[in-house]
């Protein structure tokens, strides 16, 4: 915001009012909020970019995509409380582990299902994702389990901006491992082979790509994503376990939004979603604030499915 | 029903006279949790019958009808409670209140090719709009909810579904053995067959000059109707309302796996459903509430576990293979 | 003559390329008429056009004095006219049976009298003893005569087929050829169809129209038409006709 104002006019804008009683303008209040969602959506679009990823090549309905992401946020929880690990650095072999689970997963139990009925696909990952929950729930019980940062009340100030320090290193984190993922699609020989397989499947299998060690490679490039998304989650959310079918649902609606099969419509979604969110959240309740993502959802249905960046389904 | 009778072989006549005889009998012999169970029994095949006449049949896959669990028994419950209108009069009002909400979905669905998955999503997203939008609704009681309040004297009202357990296990037993009957009877009518059709091959279909649109829409209705009911069912039952329980998506998946686990598209296949897992899960719970362990997030567990097998092993259900097993497929008409 | 179905002008684009260009014919009552063209002439398109799963561009199309062109499929398929698919699209989790059944009930409400008449079309189509097989088991041959008796259970007045003899051996196609001549002479049965097979064309066809790039460059009897140099040149090969 430069030298146009004075420092005390400046000053007048912050939210944070406790202290000298100033009411910021309303403006500034709306922005604090939007910035809020953008960061959040990173994060938000990141989960949705393993589900853009799966979805766009395996062409397999993961139904249990929110729910891995709460697994992922209660394994960034355990690593904090034992190890002290910040979830920052959890990340790496969060994702790891996390893509391994899903290649495995893949291969040994979700492969026969690719090109049987979307329905029964639906199913097995709804099987999966109601074992997930419930074997968190048995395990840490139904209250929000948070990850407490030495340095989680900490925010910068950009002008009339608070934002918090761990949404902005989250979103920087999403950001990077987002680009990783880009990187890997776009320049490497394995990745292209991947966007091979997405885009011409008889094709890919005639010129002799290995297409079911590709799609498992690709479950679980997904499922790192997720992986990572959950540890980055848990520093603005508390885990818990009701929280899988809400961010399935999420990242439906992201996916769908920004459009099936584009990458960067999956982050552009996840901002779009999670802006919205803020803003619904802020303007009416915050328990509200899903109303009208999944009314954006119906509406996207309805009108234009290919979403802001797919192609036509 | 006479044609629809003689198809059903001999052995099959035998075991559907014994099991009606047995069932209707039981409450001189069975005590109240017994009764109680099969009460679930039979109100999870009843609204998984109507969900498989719209998937099973007509192949729309629908995620969210627990939207209509929940419009059926709210619609049922304001009006006893605000209008002093009983269940057997407030059962139209839900019905028609419930079959505007799946027309409008099937509507935006079928009229925009909004199919599968994205159709799936469609009937989730109402749902959920629906369930955040209830919590927040002063006419329907918000996120405190709705309460049918028990009066003594009322008791013996059956119309206003006002009694015992007796009442219900009754009722319960004539919606499921009554959706039975309708579906079987759906199924071998012609628009039964143009469900199959649509359901097999919606392209093939309209070139055999069936309208696809229409007989979509004729499933969602007859569907959501008859979800409806069930809600009514629910709330005189349960006697309470809540958005977060009645409209949530677990509720959703819940009323789907008894005709997935029994056997989509048959006439048997949910009630065989309902009778396999509704007692294992009790069971369970039982079982684990005595050792401490988190008695609902094992069921779940466990219903998750079968879900997963059932669909990789025997994706069309348990039903047909036992049908195949005794000798009990019907033959065609 | 006044014809059963007369296309005038039709044309359509796909985003720059012209499928079809400016097509004309008529086909009588109880004619059987053939497209022929090599791959890529436009006469699926042209089919999809007349059936109603696409709209033209440009020209119409008339069906018994009435204009069906810009009608759904399901429409078209009401006032008469029954197509077949070039790949095969049976039901396949149900019975041979009720496949024709689905066909029947389009002008029978009655479930008996539909199953009576299935029965007889498929007694037409060398069918009825596989009756109760489930769809999904039969043969090629077998698929594509269920194909036509499904569409002729919906008492069409015009039959459209659409490569109904690919992928069959030449006593197949014989076979099927008989049955339609059977049907054509017997009931009266106005039959367009698409074909490569010239074996059948020229037994069963009583005019032809041969399409390139989407125009017509041939149109009359068979004997004729395959000796034109137009047709021969892009399409038969000069043995066609030693």
């Amino acid at each position: 915001m430069g030298g146009k104002y004075s420092p005390t006019f400046r000053k007048s804008c912050y939210c944070k009012t406790y202290g000298n009683g100033i009411i910021p303008p309303m403006w500034s209040i709306y922005l604090n909020v939007a910035v809020q969602g953008v960061l959040t959506g990173l994060v938000y679009g990141l989960m949705a970019l393993g589900l853009s990823v799966i979805f766009g090549v395996v062409r397999v309905v993961n139904f249990a995509h929110g729910e891995f992401a709460v697994a992922a946020m209660y394994g960034a929880y355990v690593l904090f409380a034992v190890f002290r690990l910040d979830p920052l650095w959890a990340l790496l072999p969060l994702a790891a582990v996390f893509f391994f689970i899903g290649y495995g997963l893949q291969a040994a139990l979700i492969n026969p299902f690719v090109g049987r009925p979307e329905h029964e696909q639906f199913i097995l990952l709804v099987g999966v994702g109601i074992i997930i929950v419930n074997v968190l729930l048995i395990s840490f019980g139904p209250d929000a389990r948070p990850v407490n940062l030495s340095y989680g009340f900490d925010s910068y100030e950009v002008g009339p901006l608070l934002i918090d320090k761990p949404r902005v290193f989250a979103a920087a984190a999403a950001i990077a491992v987002a680009a990783a993922l880009f990187w890997f699609f776009g320049r490497t020989r394995t990745g292209a082979a991947i966007r091979a397989c997405a885009d011409n499947l008889v094709g890919a299998a005639v010129v002799g790509l290995n297409v079911k060690r590709l799609y498992a490679l690709t479950f679980g490039l997904g499922l790192a994503c997720v992986g990572a998304a959950g540890a980055l989650l848990v520093t603005i959310a508390d885990a818990t376990p009701s929280l899988g079918p809400v961010y399935t649902l999420i990242a439906f609606i992201i996916v769908i939004i920004g459009g099936m099969g584009s990458m960067a419509g999956a982050l552009v979604g996840g901002v779009l979603i999670g802006v919205s969110e803020a803003l619904a959240g802020f303007l009416f309740a915050p328990s509200m604030k899903s109303m009208f993502s999944f009314a954006l959802l119906i509406a996207v249905l309805v009108l234009r499915p290919q979403g802001l960046m797919g192609k036509r389904p | 029903m006479i044609d629809l009778w003689r198809c059903v072989p001999a052995r099959g006549r035998i075991v559907i006279a014994l099991a009606l005889a047995v069932l209707l009998a039981l409450p001189l012999a069975a005590d109240r949790y017994v009764l109680s169970v099969l009460t679930l029994i039979f109100y999870f095949a009843y609204v998984g019958q109507a969900w498989n006449l719209m998937m099973g049949y007509a192949g729309q896959l629908s995620l969210g009808h627990a939207l209509y669990v929940g419009v059926g028994g709210y619609v049922a419950a304001l009006m006893w409670l605000r209008l002093g209108i009983g269940p057997w009069l407030g059962v139209f009002a839900a019905v028609a209140v419930a079959s505007a909400f799946g027309a409008v979905i099937g509507w935006l669905g079928f009229r925009f090719g909004i199919a599968g998955v994205y159709f799936a999503l469609l009937t989730i997203a109402f749902a959920e709009f629906t369930r955040i939008g209830f919590d927040h609704l002063e006419l329907t009681g918000g996120a405190a909810g709705l309460f049918l309040p028990f009066e003594e004297k009322r008791m013996g009202e059956w119309w206003n579904l006002r009694g015992g357990q007796l009442l219900f296990y009754y009722l319960a037993l004539a919606l499921a053995s009554g959706a039975v009957l309708l579906v079987a009877l759906m199924a071998r009518s012609r628009l039964g067959y143009q469900w199959r059709a649509v359901r097999e091959d919606e392209v093939a279909a309209r070139a055999l000059g069936i309208d696809a649109f229409a007989v979509k829409m004729a499933a969602v209705i007859i569907s959501s109707a008859m979800t409806a009911v069930g809600g009514v069912f629910y709330a005189f039952y349960y006697n309470n309302l809540f958005p977060s329980q009645v409209f949530e998506i677990s509720r959703s998946i819940e009323l789907i796996l008894a005709p997935i686990v029994g056997g989509l598209g048959t006439v048997f296949g949910p009630v065989i459903g309902a009778f396999v897992l509704t007692p294992l899960g009790e069971a369970l719970i039982a079982a684990t509430s005595r050792l401490g362990i988190n008695a609902p997030g094992v069921k779940a567990v466990f219903y998750g576990l079968i879900l997963i097998v059932i669909i990789s092993v025997m994706p069309n259900g348990v039903w047909p293979r036992l049908a195949a097993l005794f000798g009990l497929k019907g033959r065609p008409p | 003559m006044t014809a059963l179905l007369a296309a005038a002008n039709l044309s359509k684009r796909f985003a720059g390329l012209v499928a079809v260009d400016q097509v004309s014919f008529a086909v009588a009552a109880s004619e059987i008429f053939a497209v022929i063209g090599p791959n890529g002439a436009g006469k699926t398109t042209l089919f999809a056009m007349i059936a109603g799963a696409l709209a033209p561009d440009d020209g119409t199309v008339t069906f018994a004095g009435a204009r069906i062109d810009g009608l759904t499929p399901d429409a078209v398929c009401r006032r008469g006219i029954a197509r077949t698919f070039q790949i095969v699209r049976p039901f396949p989790a149900l019975s041979v049976e009720d496949n024709v059944v689905i066909g029947a009930l389009l002008r029978r409400a009655d479930m008996r009298s539909a199953r009576a008449h299935a029965r007889a079309v498929l007694e037409m189509l060398d069918l009825a003893d596989k009756r109760g097989a489930i769809a999904s088991s039969l043969t090629l041959p077998d698929r594509k005569r269920l194909e036509v008796a499904r569409a002729l259970a919906t008492d069409p007045k015009l039959l459209l087929l659409d490569e109904v003899m690919a992928g069959l051996r030449p006593t197949e196609t014989d076979r099927m050829v008989a049955i339609l001549k059977r049907l054509n002479r017997d009931t009266g049965m106005t039959i367009l169809l698409i074909e490569h097979v010239m074996r059948a064309v020229m037994a069963l066809a009583s005019r032809v129209l041969v399409l390139h790039h989407g125009a017509t460059i041939a149109q009359g009897a068979p004997e004729a038409v395959v000796r034109e140099p137009a047709v021969i040149a892009s399409y038969l090969g000069v043995e066609a006709t030693s």
